[in-house]
């Protein structure tokens, strides 16, 4: 064992064998799906499948697919700049805030929309909405990813010439653009699984065809095999953005630690700056906000109860930390073995992890309920399986996190670590995990962040006698109690707020230039 | 290299072992508001509610109070849970269905899923409001009306086709995608055919209806005068007069008669699973919930219509006798996809 091996040589089986552990939980749906699917032959998948219909359904979808994820993306991005490379004032709260609209459910969003502008329906009103509520799933990666740049790259380009906002984009934007295409195929795939703005803003996706089979059919069959073409779909997006982002090519070469990176002055272009984030704060997160206090001054369903409130609270934090945690716990092994190394059981094991997130969550809460009742009976409706189906429905965004981050981290140092006689776990331990923590923080926050307002899967799942702050502004609305809503719609607010706020101090996502004085 | 293998799998077998404390820890803090099914003497009645929880959350207090057996709502949509009960198959730990329309109910019904229920039960709500087959029983009814602003329309229509008349042209409202509209396209369907739904919702679009969120927002517009008619459910006019009292309400209900397809009467209702872990508690609560106490409920505080006799009817609406609605097999309801396809077809669903 005196030869230093390189960490390229073959993949430690103390990851692969989480990681492949992973990749058979997030592949549980198929289970249930191919089950379903073929309980009427193969002749009936057949039909279902090749109808003119379905591939219009499809291509109404990749449209609204396209335009979300070019708006996040565009809006994502430049948020990021922002708020972590230049002298934006108030940046630690923009930082914190930018990543709460992840916490709205998007019918509540889209039903505030609508009922302020009922012309809004359509293409357009879905659109609008998807954009302003997945942005943060590329603002967090990219904001994360460009806090970790050396600036010594920067300096360099500095050094050549190039005007500071000449060097944002060409050198620094550039440098994380597999943040950015990670994020982009989240929302690509949280596009085509939405339900809940599409179906208030009666744009007919493909997403409505398998909520209709549930809903109005009471087919579960037909559900699974057209469900089964979102699984396609949701593949070819997976492999398309595991080629365009290729091998990772920028990393750094320098110390392990980055240096305090230096803010752009942003000089008189500071009010567009802010009123940039501030027009986008006020479309995603005010809009609805504003509307929730309305409803809850009009008062007349507004029996204030806090105790249930403070139980919704409890219960919330309960089941989307456990979801958080055991995501992470399985998204690390394969986050830090796709970064490194692209045989392909790494691949097949990553990309297995996407699927879910680009299903309706209705069927994975159904997928889940088939396995819970053949397989996990005794955690049937208990904790442990919400947080199992949290997992599936959310593991690529601690995946794409981790993998962004460890693929910024220099392999030098983990071949230093080796020769120095550390095993590959005390190395992904010490070495790895700690270079890559703003990464790991950033993945636990959207995961934290999207499975507080998650609603199907819960509902379905819930350990009986708990009731989530998503389920209870759901009950509400339901009826048209919207003052009695309005209460756990602002707490879900305020609660999404936290994870952000906690895992950016742990991870110091922002702490070298705010030394700077540039935070009130 | 093998030391630190065997120091890996122990840190490994750590970290499960961890995680699963956690996770079973958590379970049992989460479970902890309710029992257990085989912790011992207390029953526990697992109840699936389509119905809102936060609605009849109030009257299963009055059960538990009443029968000393506990329940357990688990509440969500009706469509879901009928989903969620036939994946769980045998295993469900379900004992009632309590489901907000008759479709969903005839859905589980199909797969046998439902235990037959006793005539004593049975024989309490009309045929007309019952499975035929004794599978489930309505529980409380609602009508399909056209709500309309009498200072627009001194004389209301008597029929669903009344709305096509071209002189209310711009003046309609609708939910497109409220349930209830969806069950009275499919009670159209089912009465009219395929043809004859396409040609009166043809001839509804040429007369520029406007699309609204749901039935209240509906309501609410007609009240207001900004539009004159829209076909909803009766309860929506007195929730409204409930809540502002009735000198501040202009809109009123106008009952459709003569079998007229706008008249639909649908029901929410409950099933008894086959696979029922606590069969007789949950024939105790079926019958409390077709008793005296739970049907005024219903009455008071949904406002929707009792169905067994001897109960009346919220105050100021017309007695579910003297209704004419359309006759029609509630299961048949079950046929949603072909009208949400309809729908579609003739561009009312979306956009």
């Amino acid at each position: 064992m005196a030869r230093l091996r390189s960490p390229r040589d073959r993949a430690p089986v103390l990851l692969l064998i989480p990681a492949v552990a992973a990749a058979i939980v997030a592949l549980l749906p198929l289970w249930y799906l191919i089950d379903q699917a073929t309980s009427q032959g193969f002749g009936a998948v057949w039909d279902e499948i090749v109808q003119d219909r379905t591939l219009w359904l499809v291509l109404r979808s990749l449209g609204l697919t396209a335009v979300v994820t070019t708006g996040c993306v565009v809006i994502g991005v430049i948020a990021a700049v922002l708020v972590v490379k230049t002298s934006l004032p108030g940046r630690r709260i923009w930082h914190v805030a930018l990543t709460v609209p992840l916490a709205i459910p998007s019918y509540v969003a889209a039903y505030t929309w609508v009922s302020w502008r009922p012309e809004i329906a359509g293409f357009g009103g879905a659109a609008l909405v998807l954009t302003l509520g997945s942005f943060p799933y590329v603002y967090l990666p990219v904001a994360s990813a460009l806090s970790r740049l050396d600036p010594a790259t920067e300096e360099v380009a500095t050094s050549l010439g190039l005007a500071p906002w000449r060097v944002l984009l060409t050198v620094s934007v550039r440098q994380v653009r597999p943040a950015i295409g990670a994020g982009a195929l989240l929302v690509a795939l949280y596009v085509l699984s939405d339900f809940g703005a599409v179906g208030t803003m009666r744009y007919e996706a493909f997403s409505w065809v398998i909520y209709g089979a549930f809903r109005s059919g009471f087919n579960p069959a037909r559900a699974a095999i057209l469900a089964c073409v979102l699984v396609a779909v949701a593949a070819v997006f997976v492999a398309a953005e595991s080629r365009l982002r290729g091998r990772p090519s920028f990393i750094r070469l320098g110390a392990g630690a980055p240096r305090p990176q230096q803010a752009v002055a942003l000089g008189r272009a500071t009010p567009v700056a802010l009123g940039f984030t501030t027009a986008v704060l006020a479309l995603a997160l005010g809009f609805p906000v504003v509307n929730l206090a309305i409803w809850f001054n009009r008062g007349l369903s507004a029996d204030f109860d806090l105790g249930a409130i403070g139980s919704a609270l409890g219960d919330t934090l309960l089941l989307s930390a456990a979801g958080a945690l055991l995501t992470m716990a399985l998204a690390i092994p394969v986050g830090a073995l796709a970064a490194r190394r692209r045989g392909p059981l790494v691949q097949l094991v990553e990309r297995a992890t996407y699927i879910g997130h680009g299903l309706p969550a209705i069927v994975i809460a159904l997928s889940m309920v088939f396995v819970g009742v053949h397989l996990l009976e005794p955690i049937y409706q208990r904790t442990p399986l919400v947080a199992l189906a949290y997992a599936v429905l959310f593991l690529p965004l601690g995946v794409g996190a981790v993998r962004g981050a460890v693929e910024q981290s220099p392999v030098v140092l983990e071949e230093v670590g080796r020769s120095l006689g550390y095993s590959p776990m005390a190395v992904l331990r010490r070495i790895t995990l700690r270079l890559a923590a703003p990464g790991v923080a950033a993945g636990t926050a959207l995961v934290m962040l999207t499975a507080v307002k998650e609603l199907p899967a819960t509902l379905l799942l819930h350990p009986t006698g708990s009731e989530t702050l998503a389920m209870g502004l759901w009950s509400n609305t339901n009826i048209g109690r919207y003052a009695a809503a309005a209460p756990y719609a602002a707490t879900l607010v305020l609660l999404a707020s936290v994870p952000t706020l906690v895992l950016t101090r742990m991870s110091r996502t922002l702490a070298p230039n705010d030394a700077g004085g540039l935070t009130p | 290299m093998k030391r630190s293998t065997r120091q890996g799998l122990r840190k490994l077998a750590a970290l499960t072992a961890a995680c699963t404390l956690f996770a079973s820890g958590c379970s049992d803090g989460g479970s902890s508001g309710g029992g257990d099914q085989s912790d011992g003497d207390a029953t526990t009645l697992t109840v699936y509610s389509g119905r809102n929880v936060e609605l009849i959350e109030p009257l299963v207090e009055i059960f538990e109070k009443e029968s000393g057996i506990d329940v357990e709502l688990r509440g969500g949509g009706t469509p879901e849970l009928a989903a969620q009960i036939l994946t769980e198959g045998d295993n469900s730990p379900a004992d009632i269905f309590f489901a907000q329309d008759a479709g969903a109910l005839g859905a589980v019904a199909k797969t046998g899923q439902f235990e037959k229920l006793p005539a004593d039960i049975i024989d309490l709500v009309p045929d007309t409001y019952r499975a035929a087959d004794s599978t489930w029983v309505g529980t409380s009814g609602r009508s399909r009306v056209i709500v309309y602003n009498p200072d627009l329309v001194p004389d209301p229509p008597t029929e669903i086709d009344g709305l096509l008349d071209p002189q209310w042209k711009g003046q309609l409202g609708f939910a497109p995608t409220n349930a209830s509209w969806h069950s009275f396209v499919t009670a159209l369907r089912l009465l009219r055919g395929e043809d004859g739904a396409r040609d009166w919702l043809e001839r509804f679009i040429a007369n520029e209806p406007q699309a609204y969120e749901n039935n209240a927002v509906v309501r609410d517009a007609v009240d207001a005068g900004d539009i004159a008619m829209g076909p909803i459910n009766h309860y929506y006019l007195y929730e409204l007069i409930d809540e502002v009292g009735a000198d501040k309400v202009t809109a009123k209900n106008q009952f459709l008669s003569g079998g007229d397809p706008g008249g639909l009467v649908n029901v929410a209702g409950v099933g008894i699973l086959a696979s029922a872990p606590h069969r007789d508690a949950a024939l105790e609560f079926v019958r409390f919930l077709l008793g005296a106490e739970a049907q005024e409920y219903f009455a008071t505080a949904t406002f929707e219509y009792p169905l067994v006799a001897g109960v009346d009817p919220p105050e100021g609406v017309p007695s579910l006798d003297s209704l004419e609605p359309p006759e029609i097999d509630l299961a048949d309801l079950d046929s949603l996809e072909e009208t949400l396809d309809l729908l579609a077809e003739v561009g009312l669903l979306t956009r």
